[in-house]
Formats: structure tokens, C-alpha cells, sequence
């Protein structure tokens, strides 16, 4: 039988992916938003299982509030990664430090 | 049901949302030549927004506050007095914008459609009573600011300041759903009442993950150490008008929302979140302190300066107490005032050929070559500091005044003792524009607006500024007593 508690270790470990792959990922920018996506889903699987769990459908609407913003998060993150791109030609990681810090 | 009432609570949000996008129309079909027209209107369209929030503010028949939207949204003299914050930072801040994005010719008119989309999403932050508003606001602010960060789309640093915090932010965005999809499965209910009164008896393992993973995402926002790694390189690269959008309104806005979710969600709880507070607040003070000693550039010092300040108002909501709150409000205007004065005197630093100053070093001698500007910032640079008899001292006096009240005394003690470490390299800067040979780099104004908007907040951080306590004290104690209404 599989339970809230299945869930829950699916979204984490999505979860945990997502977060690794924004600070280990040095090559390219592309994977960091990649990985923002995979927290987003990560977060979706918990409200819908907590949905169907609780049978509260409050969750599912919030799932629906999530989709679309992750797709205005992509469309504003692609919008800044062409410009960034444009002016200095390269998206690996390692060659954004202009400014130090 | 009442559309009608609800739709009255919630009018400073439809007319900023109705104008915003007529103006974007408008902007679509005038092309570069209408961001004159655009911003004026824009200005107005906030300017109206204010008179709504003043009526909220001070009319008795809404002294109780209501909510709206099936308790989506709430409207109470707390909201209203962080919207007024808010709408008068995002007018100073496009006021002081085409004369800056004249030289290169890059004024759009999307800059002031973004600025007031990013204000529609912060008075949703400060009106939030459910998660989902809390999130919808949240990053309808966000991703209008990280356009903004990278508005000067030919600039580098422009570019890459747009990069790095829309990752940072994307980043902290997931950690804070993270915690409230978490938040919703072990409480039940996503409006911030029902959490607490969930956390009635007891907070169960999985809801404690919970509160910490939101107070990080909402801890990144108000750039708090451990999160605010990402502030200096913002305020660096971004233009400087947008810096000054940044380092106030949304600072406004997520104060705002952290202290309604901290008070009205965890409200029951304070023991859970009261040590992650204190240690945020001290972090922040003393990083903010430290970290800015070494600073050459002067967007980055008021950077660290701002992490510093945040330290210093999250005293107020460890307290978890009204006094705290209300000095909380009372931080938050002078905030305002000083970090808006001085950014204003950093868009004035211009060379003969235009270009912006930034570097500390070429300030040397301005009290030669600009008595003017070199008195407003020395007044903004003590007032930071929290010198008395200057305004900034008022802020710092009533946070730790409510955090001894509250038996707070070591906390009180520390942050008193890093507010010198502060003080250094504020007096730094005065030093440098006081007592240095006259570099002579600084070219006269260009902006009456500009030297307008100086004057009026270097008035209100003057010591004259102990006179609007008279009319502010009732009101910040308001504003705390609204948001204590469910304890």
C-alpha cells in the first residue's frame, strides 16, 4: 500500500536533486533552471498527495497557482539568460563573477 | 458574500492592477516616446492608490480591519500603513529614474510598468492572510524585480546582476513553497488563522520543517544573513534607481509579510521561531557591521548597510510583543526615508561627462565642491549609523526599548555594541567627503527632482523629525494592534 509517507520521500528527495543541482553544477545556466523546474514539481507532488490525503481540495488549486508561475519564472529566467548571453557570450557558470562576492 | 465591501478593501490593488495595464498598452503602441506619459501616469495611478491606503489608514469605520476573497486577503490598518510605505518608495523611485536612463538614451517605458507591477505584488504581501496570496504576491514582486535587476539590457553588470538574482530568488522561492506545501499537509488549511489555531496544541515534526524552510524563503527576501549573499552583487550591478526600488519597497513589503506570518500564522508558537529570529537579527547585525568596512563602492556599503538595518528591525519581532511590532513600523518609515535619501545622493554623484560615481574614494572633498549633497549624505550616513539627536536614533532607541520590555536585555546589549562597529564606516564615508584633498571628480546637479526629494527626507531624518512622532506614534501602535487582532 503505498502512503502519504511514500510521497513525502519522493518530493524530498526531488527536492534535495533540485537544490544540489543549482550549487554543484558549475558548467552551465541552463541546468540551474533545470533545476529550479525539479523544486517546483518537487513541491506540486506534496500538494496534491497532501490534497488527496487530507481530501481538501485547496491543495490541488495551489498545484494549479504553482504550474503557472514556474512557466512565468522560466519565460523571465530564459529572458535574462539571452540578454546575459548576448553581452558576454558564455553561459557557464564560473565565467559570472564580474562582480565579486 | 460581499463583492462589493471586498472589492473596497482590495481598491488600491485593482487600481494599480486596472492602470498598470492600460499604461502597458499604451506603452506598446507609443513605443520609447511615451515613457514620459507612461511615468507620469504611473506616478498618478500610485499617487490615487495612496489616497485609498489613507483612507484605510484613518477612517474609524475600518479601524477593525476586514477581510476579503473567502479570507484570502486582509485590509487592516497594517496593511495600509506598509502599502503607504511602499506606493511612496515606488513614486520616489520612478521619479528619480528618466534623468538617470537619459544618458545612453535608455529610458523605456517599461521601467514604471514594472516598478508598479512589482508594487501590485508587494501590497498583496502586506494584505496576505493565506499562503496562497502570500505566494501569488510574493512572486508577482519577484519576477517584475528580477527584470528590473537586469533593465540595462547592454550593461554587463546589469545582465548579471538580472542572473544571479533571479537564481537566488527562484532558489528561495522553492525553499519557501517547499516549506508551505509542507505547512498546508500537516496543519490542513493554508489561511494563516487555521494554521494557528492547527499549532493550538503542539507543532507536529513535518510543520516544524515547515516554519524553518518559509522563515528562510521569506529570510532571503529581507536579505538576512545567512541569506543575503546575494544583496551586494544586486545593489552593485543593477541600475541605480532600481537599487533604490530594492533596497526600500520590497524590504517594506517582506518586513511586512514575515511579521504577519510570524505573528498571525506561528503566532502560538513563538518559542519555535523566536531563537532562529534572534539569531537571524544578530547575524545580520554584525555581518551588515563588519563586511561593509572594506567596501570601495558605495552601492555595495549601503548594501551591507541595509543587511545591518534588517538585523536591527528583526530585534523588534523577536520580541514577539505589540511594542515590538510598533517599533518595528516606526524602523520601517525612517528606514525608508534614510535609504531613500541616500540613494537619491548616490544618482546625484555624476562626473562632468555624465557617468555615474560609485567608487567612496572620489567622494574625496565633495563638502568643497557640493556643500549641499555632502550635508545630506553626512545627515543620512549618521542617521544610519543611529547618532543621536538624527532620526535613525529614534528607530534603534524604540526596538531596543521594546526588546529590553520584552527581557530581551542581551540581545538589546549586543546589537547596541555592533551598532558602533556600524557607526565606523558610516563616519568613513563623512570622513572621506569632510577631510580629504577635493578630488574634484563630481560634476553640479542636473536634477531639481532630485535635490527636492533629498531635501524632504534629509528634513525628516533631521532631528525635525522628532515632531512626526507625534503623529506617528498613534499610527505604527495602530497598525501593531491590527495585526495582534487574533491573539
Amino acid at each position: 500500500m503505498i502512503g502519504i509517507e511514500h510521497y513525502l520521500v519522493v518530493s524530498s528527495i526531488l527536492f534535495v536533486m533540485g537544490v544540489l543541482g543549482i550549487f554543484l553544477n558549475r558548467k552551465n545556466v541552463i541546468i540551474i533552471l533545470m533545476a529550479i523546474e525539479l523544486i517546483l514539481l518537487a513541491v506540486n507532488i506534496n500538494l496534491v498527495a497532501f490534497s488527496v490525503f487530507l481530501g481538501d481540495m485547496v491543495g490541488q488549486v495551489f498545484a494549479m497557482f504553482v504550474l503557472t508561475v514556474a512557466a512565468g519564472e522560466a519565460a523571465v529566467g530564459l529572458a535574462i539568460l539571452v540578454i546575459y548571453f548576448r553581452g558576454r557570450g558564455t553561459i557557464a557558470v564560473d565565467d559570472i563573477n564580474q562582480m565579486k562576492g | 458574500m460581499n463583492y462589493a465591501l471586498w472589492f473596497q478593501l482590495a481598491s488600491p490593488e485593482i487600481v494599480l492592477s486596472i492602470s498598470s495595464l492600460v499604461l502597458l498598452l499604451i506603452a506598446a503602441w507609443g513605443g520609447v516616446q511615451s515613457s514620459r506619459l507612461v511615468s507620469i501616469l504611473t506616478v498618478t495611478a500610485l499617487f490615487g492608490a495612496l489616497a485609498l491606503s489613507f483612507n484605510f489608514l484613518l477612517n474609524p469605520s475600518f479601524a477593525e480591519g476586514a477581510d476579503a476573497f473567502y479570507g484570502q486577503y486582509r485590509m487592516d490598518r497594517f496593511a495600509s500603513l506598509s502599502k503607504i510605505l511602499v506606493f511612496l518608495s515606488a513614486i520616489g523611485c520612478i521619479i528619480v529614474a528618466p534623468k538617470f536612463f537619459a544618458r545612453g538614451n535608455l529610458m523605456r517605458p517599461e521601467y514604471p510598468i514594472l516598478v508598479l507591477f512589482a508594487t501590485i505584488g508587494m501590497g498583496l504581501m502586506v494584505s496576505a492572510v493565506d499562503l496562497l496570496t502570500l505566494y501569488v504576491g510574493l512572486e508577482m514582486q519577484s519576477l517584475a524585480a528580477y527584470v528590473l535587476a537586469s533593465f540595462l539590457r547592454s550593461d554587463d553588470r546589469s545582465a548579471e546582476a538580472g542572473l544571479k538574482y533571479f537564481v537566488l530568488g527562484a532558489l528561495a522561492s522553492g525553499i519557501l513553497l517547499f516549506g508551505l506545501s509542507l505547512l498546508y499537509g500537516f496543519t490542513g488549511t493554508t489561511s494563516f488563522i487555521g494554521i494557528q489555531t492547527a499549532f493550538g496544541d503542539g507543532v507536529s515534526t513535518g510543520a516544524l520543517f515547515g516554519i524553518v524552510f518559509v522563515l528562510s524563503g521569506l529570510a532571503f527576501k529581507i536579505s538576512a544573513v545567512p541569506f543575503h549573499m546575494w544583496t551586494p552583487d544586486v545593489y552593485e550591478g543593477a541600475p541605480t534607481p532600481v537599487t533604490t526600488f530594492f533596497a526600500t519597497a520590497p524590504k517594506v513589503a517582506a518586513m511586512a509579510l514575515t511579521m504577519r506570518v510570524a505573528i498571525e500564522a506561528f503566532g502560538g508558537q513563538q518559542a519555535v521561531w523566536q531563537q532562529i529570529v534572534i539569531f537571524v537579527a544578530l547575524a545580520s547585525i554584525i555581518l551588515g557591521g563588519v563586511a561593509a568596512i572594506g567596501q570601495q563602492n558605495i552601492k555595495r556599503l549601503l548594501a551591507y548597510s541595509s543587511i545591518n538595518n534588517i538585523g536591527f528591525i528583526l530585534i523588534g519581532l523577536a520580541t514577539g510583543t505589540e511594542a515590538g511590532a510598533s517599533a518595528m513600523m516606526t524602523y520601517l518609515i525612517i528606514y525608508v526615508a534614510m535609504t531613500l535619501g541616500s540613494f537619491i545622493c548616490v544618482l546625484d554623484l555624476n562626473d562632468r561627462e555624465g557617468r555615474p560615481v560609485e567608487e567612496i574614494s572620489k567622494l574625496a572633498g565633495l563638502s568643497k565642491t557640493r556643500p549641499g549633497l555632502a550635508a545630506a549624505l553626512a545627515v543620512f550616513m549618521f542617521s544610519l549609523a543611529g547618532i543621536p539627536p538624527l532620526f535613525g536614533f529614534w528607530g534603534k532607541f524604540v526596538v531596543f526599548d521594546a526588546a529590553v520590555a520584552a527581557g530581551l536585555i542581551p540581545l538589546a546589549a549586543i546589537g547596541i555594541a555592533a551598532s558602533v562597529i556600524g557607526a565606523f564606516y558610516y563616519l568613513k564615508v563623512v570622513k572621506v567627503m569632510y577631510f580629504d584633498e577635493p578630488a574634484d571628480v563630481i560634476a553640479p546637479s542636473d536634477s531639481a527632482a532630485r535635490m527636492a526629494l533629498v531635501t524632504l527626507t534629509a528634513l525628516f531624518v533631521s532631528p525635525l523629525g522628532y515632531f512626526a512622532t507625534l503623529a506617528l506614534s498613534p499610527v505604527t501602535a495602530g497598525a501593531a494592534k491590527a495585526l495582534f487582532w487574533a491573539a
